[in-house]
Parts: C-alpha cells; sequence; structure tokens
C-alpha cells in the first residue's frame, strides 16, 4: 500500500520530496526492506515530525531524503535537485549547501569553540557568514554569553543548542533532525524543539525531524507515522496525547498481526 | 550490532597487524644489528686469527729483529735452518715447521694491488716429511720448487682470474718481479678467510725475498705421547739467546687476548649501535602497544561490565601481547638476519672492503631478539593493561567520543627539564664517555618533554597551515588534541633524526677539515708510498726525482730522536724543494733558513722547550749521538705535520738503513694523468707503491668517515621505517576515535578530498614536528662533539649541511604523507551514518 500525503495548509512550496522511495538491504532470503515505495512532500516553511517504532525505517527515510544513504529505487528531489543521478562529491555539496543537520550526540568538534561550531559549515564552504543573521540566530538560542566556550565545558543541553544554531546558521533550504531531543532531559529538550519551532514560525525555516516521543512530536506542524517501511498515517496540528494514542494503537496492531 | 562487531573484529584485524609489524620491526632493527655487529666483529678477529693445530711448541725471537721496522740494530739471525734441524732433533719432536711472511702486493691483470692494504701477505712453502706443509692444501697445480714458482690462495686466484701457468707480477719491498703460478691452494688462514691475499714461495726464495734470513717462527709439533710442556722444556735447552718457545696452548691464549684487545675499540662501537637499535626498538614497540590498548580502553570495560574480574582483563591482554610479541619476535629474527646480509653488502657495494665471514648469530643475539620481542611487548600491554582494567566498568556505557585526558602535564616537564639539565651539564664535562652518556641523557630529556615542545611547534605551523582553510585548521587543533601521542609519534622520528644530523654534522665538518688539511699541508702533486706503510728504499726518490716532468721533490725520511729528554719525530728533507711541496703555518723564521745544521720545530714542542728562532737545540738520535741544530722556524703542528724538520744530510749519518717514509713530488704541469703514468712507469709499474694526489690523501682519511656514515644511514633508514608505523598507527587510531566527527563532518558538508587533506596534513604536521625536533636536537649534539673534536683536529670548524638537513626535512615531510595514505583513505570512506549512530 502506498500512502500519498496532502500539503500542509501552511505550505507555500516542496523543500523535499520523496517518490516511490524503496531502499532494501541484502539480496534473497536475507533480504530485508527498509524502505518500501516511500512517496512523502516535505512542505516549504513546515515542521514535520516522522515517527514510528524501531525498525519502522524512520531512521532510514530521512537519511535518504538528507543525501546521507543511498538508496535501491524510486526519486528524492531537495528543491529542484534530483538526488539519485548525483555523486558523492555533489551530495556533499548539496549537503553543504542546501541542508542542516541536527544529531543526537549533537556531534560538535571539541576542538573549536562554540562560534567557530556554528560557523564551520560556512566555513568548509569557503562562504561569509551573514553576520546579522548569525547574531538573530546566536540571541535565539541563548548563546551570546558563551561562544568562545568549548563543547566540553557546556551541558548537554548547551551543546545542543549550538547544534541548532549550526544547522541555522547556514541558512539550509531544509533541516534534519534525528532525534535531536534523545540524548536531553525534558526541560532542555523543551528549550530545543521550541527554538526548531521558532525558526519555522519566525524565520519561515523547514525542518524534519525524526523522533519517537510523542511530547517532541507535538512541536511539529504534522506527523508521519512509519511502521514497516511504510507510511501508515499522518496527522496535523499534533498533541502529545494524540500522538501517543496513535502509536498506541500501532504497538497493539504490531502485536496482533 | 553485528554490523558493528564485525566492523571491529575487521579493525582488529588491521590493529593487530600493525602491531605485529611494529614490533617485528623493532625486533629485526635490533637482531640485524647485533647479527651484523657480531659477523663484522668475528670476521674482523679472524682476519688476524692463525690456527694452531700444526703447533706444540713455537720458537719467536724476542728481542728487535731486523723485520720489525728496520730502525733497530741489526742482530745475527737466529731463527735459522741450524735450529729447525737441532729442534728436529729433539726426542719427543715429530715434525718441525719454519714459517716466514711478509708483505707482498700481487698484481691483478690491470697491474693493481689485490686483497685490502691489510691483507696483502706473503710466506713460504715448508715441506714436511711427507714433502706437504700442513698449512696449505692444494687444489690445483703444485706447490712451488723454484724461484720462478709461485702459489696463490684460491679466492684470490678467483678473484683475479690466474690460473696455474699464468705468469703474475708481484713486489715486495723492492723493484716489481715476475713468477708463474705452480698451485693454488685452500688455508685456513684466518686473513685469507677475511678477504686478504696470500702467496707463497718456496722455502729458500720466501727466506731471501721476504727480506730476511731467517724465520719468524719456528713450530716444531710433539710426537703422540709427548705433552707440549714437556716438548718445551726440551725446546728450552736448545734456544739461542734472545728468543724464547711457547706452547701451542699459551700461543693460542695470548693470540685471542691480543685479538680481544685489538677489537676491543671496534665492538665497543658495534655496541653502540646495538645500544640505539635496541633503545629504538623498545622505544616502538612499548609506543605501539601502549596506544594499541588505550584504543581499546572502551572494549575491555565492557569486558568488565559483563562480568570479567580485573585479572582477566589484565591476562587476556598479556596472552594476547605474548601471542603477538611472540610471532613477532620470531619473524622480526628472521628479518633482522636479512637486515644483516642486506648491510654488509651494503657497505660492500659502497666502496667498503669489509673483512668477509660467515654470518655469526650468537646465542644472545637470539635471546635478545626473543626477550625484547616478548617481554618489551609485554611490559608494553600490561602497564595500559592494568589501567584499562582499572577503568569502572561504567566507562563502557559512556557513548560521549573521544574525550582527551587532560592529565597534568606539570610533573611530566618538571622531570624532563631536569634531565634535559643533567644531559647537558654532563655535555660538557671533558670525559668521553660521560660526554657520549651525556647526548644520551638529552635525548631520553628531551623525548619526556615532547608534549610540551608541541604546542607551541605546532601553533608555529599554524600560518603554513593557513591556506588550507577549514582543514589546516582542524589539521592543526587535532595535532595538539592529545600531546602525548602526538609526542610519542614524533619521538620516534626525532630519535632517528637526531642521530643522523648529529653524525652528518660531524662527519662533514671533519671531511672538510681534512680536506683543508690537506690542501694546506700539502702543496705537492703526489705522494708516493708504499702500500703496506712500510718505508721506501732511497732509490724510488732517486727516481723519480730524475723524471723530467718533475719540478720539485723530496723525500720525507723519517726516524726519531730526544729533544732534550722528550721523544720527538725528525723528519729529513730536501731543504730547497721543501717549501714548495708542504704548506706549514710559521709563528716565526721560515724555511728560508733551513740550511745546514738546522731545523724547524713545531710550537708545541718549542712552547714546551722554550725554543726561539735562532736558538740552538740539541738533538739526540736513535744512536745516541747528539747533534746541535739551529732552530730556523717555529711552526703550528696538525695531525699531518709535526715534529722536526732538518735536511736530510742531518739525517742520514744517524739511521741505521736509509729509507723514506714518503716521496712528495711537484709535477711540471700539475696533476694529470700523463704525469702519474709517467710516475708509474718510472717505478716499474709496482704493485706495492701507492701513488696518491690531494684528494686521494683525503679520502684516505675521509673514506673511513663515508662509510661509517654510510652504514649508520643504513641502520637509520631501519629507524625511520619504523617511525613511519608509529605516525600511521597514531593516525588510523586517531581516525577510528574521531570516526563520528569525521561523520559529523562528511555530513555537514566536508568531501572525501578534504577529509584525506585533514589526515594528511596532520601527519606532516606531527612528522615534521619529529623531525625539526630531531635535526634541532642533532645540530646541538653535533655542535658539542665538534667541540671537543677540534680540540685535537685544528681545522676542525662546524659545518651545518644544509642542504642534507633539508633533505632531512623533505623525506619527514614524504614520510608524513605516505604514512598517512591508509589512514586518510579510511577515513574517507567513513559513511557519514557513523555520526548519527551513537551507539
Amino acid at each position: 500500500m502506498t500512502t500519498t500525503t496532502s500539503f500542509a495548509a501552511r505550505a507555500t512550496g516542496v523543500a523535499a520530496r520523496a517518490s516511490e522511495l524503496s531502499k532494501v538491504y541484502g539480496q534473497g532470503e536475507t533480504q530485508v526492506v527498509a524502505l518500501d515505495r516511500v512517496s512523502v512532500d516535505f512542505g516549504q516553511g513546515e515542521f514535520t515530525a516522522i515517527m514510528g517504532p524501531s525498525g519502522s525505517g524512520k531512521s532510514t527515510l530521512m537519511h535518504c531524503v538528507a543525501g546521507l544513504d543511498s538508496f535501491s529505487s524510486g526519486s528524492v528531489r531537495i528543491g529542484e535537485t534530483e538526488l539519485s543521478t548525483l555523486k558523492d562529491k555533489q551530495l556533499t555539496k548539496l549537503r553543504r549547501d542546501k541542508i542542516g543537520f541536527i544529531f543526537q550526540a549533537f556531534n560538535l568538534l571539541p576542538t573549536l569553540t562554540a562560534l567557530e561550531n556554528i560557523t564551520l559549515p560556512m566555513d568548509i564552504a569557503g562562504r561569509k557568514p551573514d553576520k546579522q543573521w548569525l547574531e538573530q540566530v546566536i540571541s535565539m538560542v541563548g548563546l551570546a554569553g558563551r561562544l568562545t566556550h568549548r563543547p566540553t565545558e557546556l551541558s548537554g543541553g548547551q551543546q545542543q543548542r549550538v547544534a541548532v544554531a549550526r544547522a541555522l546558521a547556514s541558512q539550509p533550504e531544509i533541516i534534519f533532525g534525528d532525534e535531536p531531543t534523545g540524548n536531553l532531559d525534558s526541560r532542555s529538550g523543551a528549550e530545543v524543539l521550541g527554538f526548531l519551532r521558532n525558526s519555522v514560525r519566525e524565520l519561515g525555516q523547514t525542518v524534519v525531524m525524526v523522533t519517537h516521543d510523542p511530547v517532541a512530536a507535538s512541536y511539529a506542524d504534522r506527523v508521519i507515522f512509519l511502521a514497516d517501511g511504510r507510511i501508515v498515517d499522518e496527522m496535523l496540528q499534533p498533541t502529545a496525547d494524540g500522538v501517543l494514542d496513535r502509536m498506541k494503537h500501532f504497538d497493539a496492531k504490531g502485536r496482533t498481526s | 550490532m553485528f554490523r558493528t562487531a564485525l566492523r571491529n573484529v575487521l579493525a582488529h584485524k588491521a590493529r593487530l597487524l600493525m602491531t605485529v609489524l611494529a614490533v617485528m620491526l623493532g625486533v629485526a632493527f635490533v637482531s640485524g644489528t647485533l647479527v651484523f655487529t657480531d659477523t663484522f666483529g668475528s670476521a674482523y678477529k679472524n682476519k688476524s686469527a692463525k690456527s694452531f693445530d700444526h703447533v706444540s711448541v713455537a720458537i719467536t725471537s724476542n728481542g728487535g729483529s731486523g723485520n720489525d721496522d728496520g730502525q733497530e740494530g741489526k742482530q745475527p739471525p737466529r731463527l735459522t735452518n741450524s735450529l729447525l734441524t737441532e729442534a728436529k732433533g729433539l726426542p719427543g719432536a715429530q715434525s718441525v715447521l719454519g714459517s716466514v711472511s711478509g708483505f707482498t702486493a700481487l698484481a691483478d691483470k690491470d697491474g693493481k694491488l689485490v686483497g685490502g692494504e691489510w691483507g696483502t701477505t706473503g710466506s713460504n712453502y715448508y715441506p714436511g716429511k711427507d714433502g706437504k706443509d700442513p698449512r696449505y692444501d692444494f687444489t690445483e697445480g703444485a706447490a712451488p720448487k723454484t724461484a720462478g714458482d709461485i702459489a696463490l690462495d684460491s679466492r684470490t686466484a678467483d678473484r683475479t682470474g690466474y690460473k696455474v701457468g699464468d705468469t703474475v707480477r708481484y713486489s715486495t719491498d723492492g723493484p716489481v718481479k715476475q713468477a708463474k703460478v705452480s698451485g693454488v691452494f685452500d688455508t685456513d688462514d684466518g686473513s685469507v678467510i677475511a678477504g686478504g691475499s696470500l702467496v707463497v714461495f718456496d722455502n729458500a726464495t720466501a727466506l731471501k725475498t721476504l727480506g730476511k734470513s731467517e724465520y719468524d717462527e719456528i713450530d716444531v709439533k710433539a710426537a703422540a705421547g709427548t705433552s707440549e710442556t714437556t716438548l718445551k722444556s726440551a725446546v728450552d735447552k736448545i734456544l739461542p739467546k734472545d728468543t724464547e718457545a711457547e706452547t701451542g696452548a699459551s700461543l693460542k691464549a695470548e693470540q685471542d687476548r691480543m685479538i680481544e684487545q685489538n677489537t676491543s675499540s671496534m665492538s665497543q662501537v658495534l655496541l653502540i649501535f646495538a645500544g640505539i637499535a635496541l633503545f629504538v626498538g623498545i622505544f616502538i614497540i612499548a609506543n605501539t602497544f601502549t596506544m594499541l590498548v588505550a584504543q581499546r580502553t572502551r572494549e575491555l570495560a565492557l569486558m568488565r561490565a559483563v562480568g570479567a574480574s580485573r585479572r582477566q582483563v589484565t591476562r587476556s591482554v598479556l596472552i594476547e601481547a605474548f601471542i603477538v610479541g611472540l610471532i613477532a619476535a620470531v619473524a622480526g629474527f628472521a628479518l633482522g638476519i636479512g637486515v644483516a646480509v642486506g648491510l654488509e653488502s651494503l657497505m660492500n657495494a659502497g666502496g667498503a672492503s669489509l673483512p668477509d665471514g660467515p654470518l655469526v648469530i650468537g646465542p644472545t643475539t637470539i635471546v635478545t631478539a626473543l626477550l625484547i620481542g616478548v617481554v618489551v611487548t609485554m611490559l608494553a600491554a600490561w602497564l595500559p593493561g592494568r589501567r584499562a582494567a582499572k577503568i569502572p566498568p561504567v566507562a563502557a556505557m559512556n557513548s560521549v567520543h573521544a574525550s582527551p585526558t587532560v592529565r597534568g602535564l606539570v610533573v611530566r616537564n618538571t622531570i624532563g627539564s631536569l634531565i634535559v639539565a643533567l644531559g647537558v651539564v654532563m655535555l660538557f664535562m671533558e670525559d668521553n664517555y660521560v660526554m657520549a652518556g651525556g647526548a644520551g641523557v638529552v635525548l631520553v630529556g628531551v623525548i619526556v618533554l615532547t608534549p610540551l615542545l608541541s604546542r607551541p611547534f605546532i601553533a608555529a605551523a599554524g600560518p603554513l597551515l593557513k591556506p588550507f582553510g577549514v582543514t589546516g585548521k582542524l589539521a592543526r587543533l587535532n595535532s595538539v588534541r592529545n600531546p602525548r601521542r602526538t609526542a610519542s609519534t614524533a619521538s620516534a622520528l626525532m630519535i632517528g633524526l637526531t642521530l643522523i644530523t648529529a653524525m652528518t654534522v660531524v662527519a662533514v665538518s671533519m671531511g672538510s677539515a681534512i680536506n683543508k688539511m690537506a690542501a694546506d699541508s700539502f702543496k705537492g702533486d703526489y705522494s708516493v708510498s708504499m702500500a703496506n706503510f712500510q718505508p721506501l728504499t732511497p732509490k724510488v726518490h732517486d727516481q723519480l726525482a730524475k723524471l723530467p716532468e718533475v719540478e720539485a721533490s723530496s723525500a720525507l725520511r723519517t726516524t726519531s730522536g730526544e729533544v732534550d729528554g722528550s721523544y720527538s719525530r725528525i723528519t729529513g728533507v730536501d731543504p730547497e724543494a721543501f717549501h714548495k711541496l708542504v704548506g706549514l703555518d710559521f709563528t716565526s723564521g721560515s724555511v728560508a733558513g733551513l740550511k745546514g745544521n738546522a731545523t724547524l720545530v713545531d710550537k708545541e714542542l718549542a712552547d714546551d722547550q722554550g725554543l726561539k728562532t735562532g736558538d740552538t737545540v740539541p738533538v739526540e738520535f736513535d744512536d745516541d749521538k747528539t747533534v746541535r741544530l739551529k732552530v730556523a722556524g717555529i711552526y703550528e703542528s696538525n695531525e699531518m705535520l709535526s715534529g722536526l724538520f732538518t735536511p736530510t744530510a742531518v739525517v742520514d749519518p744517524h739511521v741505521s738503513k736509509i729509507q723514506d717514509q714518503q716521496v712528495l713530488l711537484k709535477m711540471k704541469g700539475g696533476t694529470s694523468e700523463k704525469a702519474e703514468d709517467a710516475i708509474v712507469t718510472a717505478l716499474g709499474d709496482n704493485p706495492a707503491i701507492k701513488i696518491q694526489d690531494k684528494d686521494d690523501i683525503s679520502n684516505e682519511v675521509g673514506g673511513a668517515i663515508n662509510l661509517m656514515l654510510n652504514m649508520l644511514y643504513g641502520l637509520l633508514a631501519m629507524a625511520i621505517l619504523v617511525a613511519v608505523l608509529g605516525v600511521i598507527n597514531t593516525l588510523a587510531m586517531s581516525v577510528f576515535e574521531r570516526k563520528h566527527e569525521i561523520g559529523m563532518l562528511r555530513a555537514i558538508g566536508l568531501d572525501r578530498a578534504k577529509i584525506k587533506q585533514m589526515v594528511r596534513l596532520e601527519s606532516v604536521v606531527i612528522s615534521l614536528f619529529g623531525a625539526v625536533l630531531g635535526v634541532g636536537l642533532g645540530l646541538f649534539l653535533g655542535w658539542v662533539a665538534g667541540d671537543s673534536i677540534s680540540g685535537t683536529v685544528t681545522t676542525y670548524t662546524m659545518e651545518v649541511p644544509v642542504g642534507r638537513i633539508a633533505v632531512f626535512l623533505a623525506i619527514a615531510a614524504v614520510v608524513g604523507v605516505l604514512a598517512a595514505v591508509w589512514p586518510a583513505r579510511s577515513a574517507a570512506r567513513l559513511n557519514p551514518l557513523q555520526a548519527i549512530k551513537s551507539e
């Protein structure tokens, strides 16, 4: 079964689109289908959460759409760019210029200061950061006083705020987050999610986030649910309770089937 | 989880290989050096060893015999045929053998001298009762019977291509003679085994030709049932004056002792090599294993978490180390033998005529190799293994990636500074051994201080890395991230380069000091002397002086005497030609006054005796006659020129035999092939006579230095190879530790080429750090060593071989790039998804 989801109400365009996207590991008997002909659009200026039980393919979907992982068939577009034909070098450039990332394990460079970490993608690209924008981002995440600190001198929440600023600073077309609150306590997690939502609402950023936390998902504009490599459901303007209910439903279904 | 496990195993394979390689190279380095030094040492000993199989009692003369240097008095021959016959008739004597030998230069087919200068011997063929001489075993032809016969040892025959029946040219100390090859023999003579040449004449010819009318030694072999001591007491009764008898056993013991004594300085030099090898080897092995275990900290903590006891963890590390050490030690030992063989052929290819000999693999070498391989590996594994076992199991759960351990370096830096200070103090002591020790101490101190030094160095390298943008910056930051690791990696390279630089500085400076000395002292074109350093007959000078090509010539007629009780060398020269041939640095007077009973005096002697130009000094010659000589001038002495120079006419009446140490020539057209040919022809194309121009003279001295240097380069190339492994290891580990970071960098847009560049730059920075440190320390040590050399070699000034040092640094950079190939590739291959995986 293939589920095609409609545009979200607020969307003015498509930031990323997967069509008939499949990813298969192995061959023959041992073949594992991680993604089964998934088609999905991520609208511009939209905050989407991808949910699903472990092994549902939610991370794989995000990796493929973000140009981090290869896929077996189908197509992925970031803006106007088709990913399936790109070589590693072009993919790298695409990630550098058009995509921002936030990882569960923060993934900051311990040798660089907070500010250096934030501007790293632009340093790599050899671009000068937009000063005004940078200041706006830094003050939004509340790091102004800690720019010269190294990651080891920051708390987990602060480190992830640096990561959020890093993703935002280069004004990418789309930001992908892989369980961005997975390593944080609930208060720090809420802060980070708040920044992400604000960046969507106030700055018009596009954010796609993988999570298994219903509370985190409730910050999104839209939640899509994956199970067994397929999109099985979608929820607009989600609430934590609503998401939890839906998840329980899948779990029960998964157990009985 | 399975994938990560699999990847771990694969990573282990590479790590294991790396460890085995490092240990193997360490062991190979040590055992190669030991085998080489043993082989070289034993060949060196054997060349002067001879067999005592046929000797029960040997009679030799113990006074000054006429054959030592020809200077001493002429005593009547004692070891004559009649003594031989008398000995033969003694009860208990089974057979006797008279032996005589002396320098005999054999010309090869091109007229050049065969064999090294130390191993060109002629001897006699003394047929025993059975008509055979037990010393020689003829394989072709027959023993020499008449004056026109000569026999060659088989290796010489092989080398020169002479066959039985060929006519060969040879010379003892007089003119060139010819003889027909009567036979070829094998012998156990040590000098021949070591690569010298041996020719044999019939007994009568040998006694005459080798310039003596007596034997060197009469050997008596005891009949069955007669002991050596019994025979000796019988021999003692017939001994003429100034002769003595020794049993074979005591001669053997005496010979062993002499050889040991003569080769002890050689052994010391070789031991120093082995010591350096040992140090570098241990250092590398310890380094590698420390890294390996540190790398596995998490894995070991995991074992603890799932219930392994501390002891089990330590033991597992030890067992692994034992196996790795054993395999690597055996492999390294085999490789080491190859290294030794390679070194020897390398040196022979480099123009050294090393004494040959069978490969000597002593039990010490085997034990050392195994001990180093196994014990050092286990120790190197045990210390960090213990540390690892102490890590709380919870560390395994800690998913936070590589946080550098910032343990204080204060203690380390303090200790390092103290060691360096101690070493520097030792370096400026008078005693040479203390000085050498000081060099080692300084080296150790600097190794301890390397982490401290790494920061400023790498900061200084910052501007060079700037053009590489963000990768340059990341490379710089990564190299200071773990100063200890960077330091230990750089140290391996540093040790090698310190030694290379110091040796090169000294050798190059020494070489040009010698050249300068030769150029300053010798103003003529050619020096003519005997190849065996024996004196020339005055005829040589007479013949050469007559040549139309010769502009000026002078013999150096050297003898000795005493000036006011202190020994001095006295050289008779031609006062007219002397100043054209020899450059003396006069502090007062000049060569102009060297007429009649006059002399030039070196400054040292003049200062000792309070002599001034114009003074008269009494000189007592060896014949106990004293002559009063007027001091015509005082000059600065050096290695080549010292003592008194006086007209030959002053010297001649006081020597027992007129002979010249050297003849110096100045040619009308300077040096040329034609001029050289004229000299060679005038002297009858004599292989025993050595004709050298200025370059030859300095090469003769400098050649030994270059040889030594090449040998060192060979050994140290090995050290550098090992250092490369060290760099690879560090980088591989650093890539492994940082795979999350690298994955993240890939994810946010650093492409593969840039990742590679980053790793490569880090490698080059670390390598250059080691190299610069090594070169700096080497220059310092070279300077200190030069300081003590310049005390004895007056023309010595320190020269910095800028070109070579640039080459060393370039090599270090290349080492960095090469070492990074594999780690950089594996870093570039990392999937960006690694960044997102947090388990």
